[in-house]
């Protein structure tokens, strides 16, 4: 028996019926593209392929044409890398951690989120398989495969390679629990595509939806093994952050050698992952006119877990400098004191004051329910992570122990057209999801309809 | 008549009328085939009495087999078969080895459990399921009778009971 509350805020509005569901997700994928989607898509795969000439130049090339140089042995490549990885953490935030805390209004934001989860760490992937430089040989130099040097194996004792074996694994399973959720809608519009008579569409998302029934006792595995789905991504989602620390954390780095990196980086990627929800769900909302899926209500959620993110990494920021004052080290002090005045000093406060200062804003409950405010600070939030990696990786690396190999980085087109080209891929990716899979998971939302619709709770409270 | 051909079907529209005609519905001595709906309901497995799923225990002897393989895998290749000191440590020394038989462990239960869901569903892309009424993905719960195997009972009491139990809508479906 299934209660409404009065109390707690409607997650779906405008008197939609489980029927209405069903058509209002479906449609997208069964109409034509709008104009809208064709001039999208023109200019994703225009600024990909730039970008994969970029790429297939670097290969060919070297690694040389990036700005690399002395000391600076990761600059642009690894920012982007730690970047698109922290942004796939909002996906599976919402659809484990939330799953498990049994929140329901992930159920309107949890398929695009794990979409965007999915395609950050293919954009994360291409980096450090393009800083190795000779792509074909890295299989050996990454994957425990046997080779002609003995077999020499890869090194288990190194971060880097934990590093391998986290974002694999992270990439399958968000990949898997992805189609786990996806299998009953597919159904749905395989369904619909019979009544409508169109024979190809059925027959396709049929082989997708591997013969989805939706019998009782399915039903019941399915949920069990979605559960466990969940139980099994949520340490995960926290362990591939970590391990993404742990490639600075376990340095000798200054600014780098710190334990604080691993709680402050998985802050950091949730706090920037839902940045990236909320700039992609903005527009899909709009475009596929999902208002009444996807409320105010939602918005001003996923804003208050920015606001918490966003302080963590504020006082982690600050702990960082207490701590190179404290501990009395000179080079972690150097370190933090170069980051605060030295050359790349604007780079360290565009990160202060889009990461700590404007996400603050959001405890104004007439900013955090506009949606204009909301988009811009999102893209801003945005902005700053990416610094908070480049401030991390170039500043502690461009002021090495001896002062003759002090050296400055800048970025060569290589390293802004590579960026683009994970850019390219990203939203080609997200807008070929938006057209051919249902954007919202219609299996969760319809189980809600009853219970958390506008309509029943007025019913409920009179 | 075989069994598993010909069927009386119940449509539902709402799942607490479908739970309670459930109940009625088994408590009058018939057999339901299944229930097919556009969302789990719960309380369905314990109307129809569906025993608990033993998918977690296939997920944690996956996880095991992940473990153990990552263990032998990591002590073996660095222990065993090329031996080298790197940062002072022992050749096999555990702390190391922990992030990648934590990855593994949860790799191999999450690929096996969801490999087993579907062979234990028998679900593959190449099946078009018999499909009972196509509006059990969308907004009806279906529930099918298989004449059959409830053959103490005539047609026109199934369907009769069925209309008492809550159903808006009652069909008869036949497979080759």
């Amino acid at each position: 028996m299934q209660v409404a509350s009065s109390l707690r805020e409607a997650l779906i509005t405008g008197g939609k019926t489980v029927k209405d569901v069903s058509h209002d997700i479906s449609r997208h994928v069964e109409n034509k593209p709008t104009k809208l989607w064709w001039a999208a898509m023109a200019v994703s795969v225009a600024v990909m392929a730039y970008g994969f000439y970029c790429l297939c130049y670097l290969l060919w090339e070297g690694v040389g044409v990036w700005g690399l140089n002395k000391t600076v042995g990761w600059a642009w490549d690894i920012t982007n890398f730690v970047w698109w990885v922290g942004i796939g953490h909002a996906g599976t935030l919402i659809s484990a951690i939330l799953l498990l805390f049994r929140q329901r209004w992930r159920m309107s934001i949890n398929r695009a989120a794990e979409a965007m989860t999915i395609f950050a760490v293919i954009c994360a992937a291409t980096f450090p398989f393009a800083h190795m430089g000779r792509l074909w040989l890295g299989f050996y130099w990454v994957f425990p495969l046997p080779n002609t040097w003995g077999s020499l194996w890869a090194n288990f004792n190194s971060p880097l390679l934990w590093d391998v074996f986290a974002i694999s694994t992270y990439f399958t399973v968000s990949l898997v629990f992805w189609y786990m959720g996806l299998i009953p809608d597919f159904a749905v519009i395989r369904d619909r595509a019979v009544v409508q008579g169109a024979k190809i569409r059925a027959q396709v998302y049929n082989a997708l939806s591997f013969g989805w029934q939706g019998g009782a006792k399915t039903w019941m595995r399915y949920e069990s093994v979605a559960l466990i789905l969940a139980g099994l991504s949520t340490p995960l989602v926290l362990s591939v952050h970590t391990i993404v620390s742990m490639d600075f954390a376990t340095s000798v780095i200054p600014g780098w050698h710190t334990t604080i990196f691993p709680p402050y980086f998985v802050a950091g990627a949730i706090f920037s992952g839902f940045a990236m929800v909320l700039t992609l769900l903005l527009i899909t909302r709009k475009v596929f006119k999902l208002e009444d899926y996807i409320t105010i209500y939602h918005i001003e959620l996923m804003n208050i877990i920015i606001i918490i993110t966003g302080s963590i990494v504020g006082i982690a920021y600050i702990t960082e400098l207490f701590i190179a004052w404290y501990s009395g080290v000179e080079y972690e002090g150097y370190a933090f004191y170069n980051r605060v005045s030295g050359p790349f000093a604007w780079s360290y406060w565009s990160m202060m004051t889009c990461n700590v200062i404007s996400p603050q804003l959001f405890w104004i409950k007439k900013i955090r329910t506009s949606l204009v405010a909301t988009f811009v600070l999102s893209i801003i939030v945005n902005i700053g992570m990416w610094f908070e990696r480049f401030v991390i990786i170039v500043t502690s690396l461009h002021r090495d122990y001896i002062p003759s190999s002090w050296t400055m980085f800048s970025p060569t087109m290589y390293d802004i057209g590579e960026y683009l080209f994970t850019f390219g891929f990203f939203f080609t990716a997200f807008l070929l999801f938006a057209k051919f899979f249902p954007v919202i998971n219609m299996a969760e939302v319809k189980s809600i309809v009853k219970v958390s619709s506008l309509e029943k709770k007025e019913n409920a409270s009179h | 008549m075989d069994a598993d051909k010909h069927f009386i079907v119940g449509i539902f529209d709402d799942e607490e009328v479908l739970l309670k005609g459930i109940g009625k519905i088994r408590g009058n001595g018939v057999k339901i085939h299944d229930v097919y709906s556009p969302f789990p309901v719960h309380g369905i497995d314990d109307a129809l009495s569906i025993k608990r799923s033993r998918l977690p225990i296939a997920a944690f002897l996956f996880g095991m087999t992940g473990t153990s393989l990552a263990l032998l895998m990591q002590i073996w290749m660095l222990g065993y078969d090329w031996p080298m000191i790197i940062g002072g440590k022992n050749h096999a020394s555990l702390p190391p080895f922990i992030p990648v038989t934590f990855e593994l462990t949860v790799l191999l239960a999450a690929l096996g459990m969801v490999g087993t869901f579907f062979i234990a569903s028998d679900m593959k892309p190449y099946k078009w399921p018999r499909q009972f009424d196509l509006r059990s993905t969308d907004d009806k719960h279906v529930m099918a009778i298989d004449l059959a195997i409830n053959s103490g009972k005539t047609k026109d009491e199934l369907r009769s009971l069925l209309r008492e139990s809550g159903a808006s809508e009652v069909n008869e479906k036949s497979f080759e």
